[in-house]
């Protein structure tokens, strides 16, 4: 049964205002904070940043604050250009990587929260081990019965385009912890991404195991719990349609009862 | 996440904190039109009842009906079924695959509101003029 309110340890507190810096052009960051270790409810800590001093992005922001404010901030980041998945998070209202998020875009205050519906290690930092342990439930590498070939594994570049809007996922949990039904229902429904991952080794022309796939799938929580909310596809910061995805699986479901 | 548990860790904020979209919306309210329909059908129920019970009994219920309050009851019922079955062909349409591009998945969200307001709007209207 969804609990759309917060249990008792989780309810946000006020947090504490950082001293302001001088300067023409500055903008609050109101970030939430947990500490592990202190035994309190996470609060929302207020850092004044002056952008005529911070590079253009949420995340530029977050390195300063935390190199010339307040070293305890704790995040995840490492590519700085939108690769690697580290630096998602909820920023004003959304899911988003830090990293591609212009501050200029936020109107008023940038409030920053952790992806939504996790568990919080430490301030930014959910705990993923959910969500990595559904994407290896979906299998994801080639599986094929016929003997291997002395060379690569050949495929049409018509076949190949069915991988475009795929391949590209970097697995950064944007969209799933952006959708209401893996919110309710995360325990046992797999979530947008895991789901793209699915269709994009089932549409691999290369792929044999097809059948066993769809099998995995045939459940009432793990593939049809997406009631096409759509928050996926506009929290995605590469752009990819995950609904679309998961509504190609439903259709191949559709298509081997025929 | 057995761990995580243990650990005593917070749950982060979700619908709290989350921005509200049309599309969201949209869903939220195909699914309370949904819920709103079994109460709708019981009236209808209630209606074809009271019609095999007697005229005495038939001519109170469509007093209720027919009063400001029941009037406004029965408005909200086919709003939510019109609204509920654009809603379904809506979906319909995304379960063959098509639509899905932001673009278009913001269209249809409009087209199906805009559609279940005139559309109900026109319904009454023709059930007024022929009474």
């Amino acid at each position: 049964m969804a609990e759309f309110s917060l249990p008792r340890n989780s309810k946000v507190q006020p947090g504490k205002t950082w001293p302001k810096p001088q300067g023409k052009r500055l903008k609050d960051f109101r970030i939430y904070r947990w500490n592990p270790d202190d035994g309190q409810n996470p609060r929302i800590d207020t850092y004044t940043v002056d952008m005529d001093k911070c590079g253009p992005m949420v995340l530029d922001a977050l390195i300063k604050i935390k190199n010339e404010q307040d070293p305890t901030l704790t995040f995840r980041r490492s590519c700085r250009e939108g690769i690697c998945g580290s630096c998602a998070m909820n920023i004003d209202g959304t899911n988003t990587l830090a990293c591609l998020k212009s501050c200029a875009e936020v109107k008023g205050d940038v409030r920053i929260y952790p992806l939504p519906h996790m568990p919080v290690v430490k301030d930014l930092v959910p705990d993923l081990t959910r969500f990595y342990a559904q994407h290896r439930s979906i299998e994801p590498w080639l599986k094929t019965v016929t003997p291997e070939p002395q060379t690569e594994w050949r495929q049409s570049p018509d076949d190949r385009k069915h991988l475009d809007g795929l391949y590209e996922c970097i697995l950064c949990a944007c969209c799933s912890t952006s959708c209401p039904s893996y919110w309710w229902n995360g325990d046992r429904y797999l979530g947008p991404a895991a789901l793209l991952q699915a269709y994009r080794w089932l549409i691999d022309s290369r792929d044999e195991g097809t059948g066993e796939r769809l099998d995995n799938l045939e459940d009432p929580f793990r593939l049809y719990r997406c009631h096409t909310i759509m928050n996926c596809a506009k929290a995605c910061p590469k752009g990819l349609s995950p609904a679309k995805a998961i509504a190609e699986i439903k259709r191949m479901m559709v298509e081997r009862r025929a | 996440m057995a761990d995580s548990r243990q650990a005593g860790r917070p749950l982060s904020p979700h619908l709290q904190i989350y921005r509200r979209t049309l599309t969201m919306m949209m869903s939220i309210v195909h699914r309370a039109t949904g819920m709103a329909l079994y109460a709708g059908t019981l009236l209808l129920v209630w209606w074809l009842m009271a019609a095999a019970i007697s005229d005495s009994y038939f001519a109170m219920v469509q007093s209720i009906f027919g009063s400001w309050i029941g009037q406004l009851v029965l408005l909200g019922f086919t709003w939510a079924l019109i609204h509920h079955t654009a809603g379904g062909i809506r979906h319909l349409i995304w379960d063959m695959g098509r639509g899905f591009d932001l673009a278009s998945v913001e269209t249809s969200a409009r087209v199906t509101l805009a559609a279940s307001v005139l559309l109900t709007i026109a319904l009454w209207a023709i059930a007024y003029g022929v009474m």
